[in-house]
């Protein structure tokens, strides 16, 4: 029961953190979940973390569900019960604060300026996590092109990615790619 | 009573608890790949709770809150239409019905991930998933770059470079580029204001 006990604990801890951290939303911290997860604390390997993300996003629903599947690898149901809320929680606390706020501070200079200021970290996050998953996600140059492609259509057209990623599961099933 | 109403019209009756659990279990189930187009449409053209530029303004401010921006919209539209209780009520509609489903598929997952043809799909799915990842990251520097070359694309490339390549612990990079950066945006305002 012990070890059950401290996982959840570090999962707490770990995603209220993450949770107040996720400027611009749950792809920015999606490289701190693959470092804890993977490389602190072992739950997974890489390949697992990369068909957590993919179930994550194939799944309906927010794409913030990566930690819930984090915290299930990490300690079964409990974990996942953990994980999210500690997602959550910090952040829903916040924002309900802040909209009772909101009327004050809705044209703040500084608000503004930290939106401005934050706004190309997050996007550096972001592509640290498109580099990680890419790097955890492509072996081979079939792989490659998979995630190139969609990478280009969902970039240049206004056509829903998710149909690559219907294509894409279904040539996987075929054994087209691996 | 604690929380004004955002709609003055007669027309636009606030929600009640249940029926913002309702609309954000709607928005959760329909919303694959992200679910923000979701909500808009729920929330402005379906059941228009929110008025296009309530909904903008609404998600501006849960964008520049830390938190998955849905998350942030549910509580926000909850709360200001029913107070704790709907905001409560708001994030349980959009969270339990994916938490289950998502811990099913983890499940079914690690059954079956040895089946052949099941890995195979998922690591084709995976890798198309990075592939949109590369594609919301590019969308995002785009403008940015575009606009503010010199004060955001150095701070683009640091965030990537101590997360990305250096797996530098995230508190850290965030609080010394956050406020480096934010102190930058800052001065510039400064120095252009009147």
């Amino acid at each position: 029961m012990k070890p059950l006990w401290n996982t959840l604990t570090t999962l707490l801890v770990q995603f209220s953190l993450l949770s107040l951290m996720a400027f611009g939303g749950a792809n920015a911290v999606i490289p701190e979940i693959h470092r804890q997860s993977v490389e602190v604390n072992h739950w997974m390997s890489d390949k697992d973390f990369a068909a957590l993300f993919a179930i994550a996003q194939a799944a309906p629903g927010p794409n913030f569900l990566i930690s819930t599947l984090v915290g299930w690898k990490a300690a079964g149901v409990p974990g996942a019960l953990v994980a999210t809320a500690a997602m959550c929680a910090p952040s829903c606390l916040l924002t309900y604060w802040a909209v009772r706020a909101w009327d004050r501070y809705r044209e703040t200079r500084w608000r503004t300026a930290v939106a401005a200021g934050l706004a190309p970290v997050t996007v550096g996050l972001i592509a640290s996590s498109a580099y990680l998953l890419v790097r955890a996600a492509d072996h081979g140059w079939r792989l490659g092109v998979i995630t190139a492609a969609t990478a280009g259509v969902a970039y240049f057209t206004r056509f829903n990615p998710l149909w690559c990623l219907a294509v894409a599961g279904g040539l996987g099933a075929l054994g087209l790619v691996g | 009573m604690e929380s004004q109403p955002l709609t003055a019209g007669a027309d636009r009756p606030a929600p009640d608890a249940r029926a913002l659990f309702m609309a954000f279990l709607g928005i959760a189930i329909s919303g694959f790949g992200g679910v923000l187009p979701f909500a808009r449409r729920m929330l402005v053209e379906e059941r228009a709770w929110l008025s296009a530029d309530e909904f903008n303004e609404t998600l501006s401010l849960c964008q520049s809150l830390p938190g998955p921006n849905i998350v942030n919209l549910s509580i926000a539209t909850g709360s200001r239409f029913a107070g704790a209780k709907g905001a409560v009520a708001a994030v349980s509609g959009l969270v339990l019905a994916p938490m289950c489903i998502v811990i099913a598929m983890g499940a079914l997952y690690s059954r079956f991930g040895g089946v052949e043809r099941l890995q195979g799909a998922v690591t084709a799915l995976g890798a198309a998933a990075a592939g949109l990842v590369v594609a919301t990251a590019a969308k995002m520097a785009q403008p940015l770059i575009s606009r503010r070359p010199l004060s955001a694309a150095p701070f683009i490339l640091l965030a990537f470079a101590a997360v990305g390549v250096m797996r530098f612990p995230l508190p850290w990079v965030l609080l010394s580029l956050g406020p480096l950066s934010i102190a930058i945006v800052w001065a510039i305002a400064a120095r252009t204001r009147p």
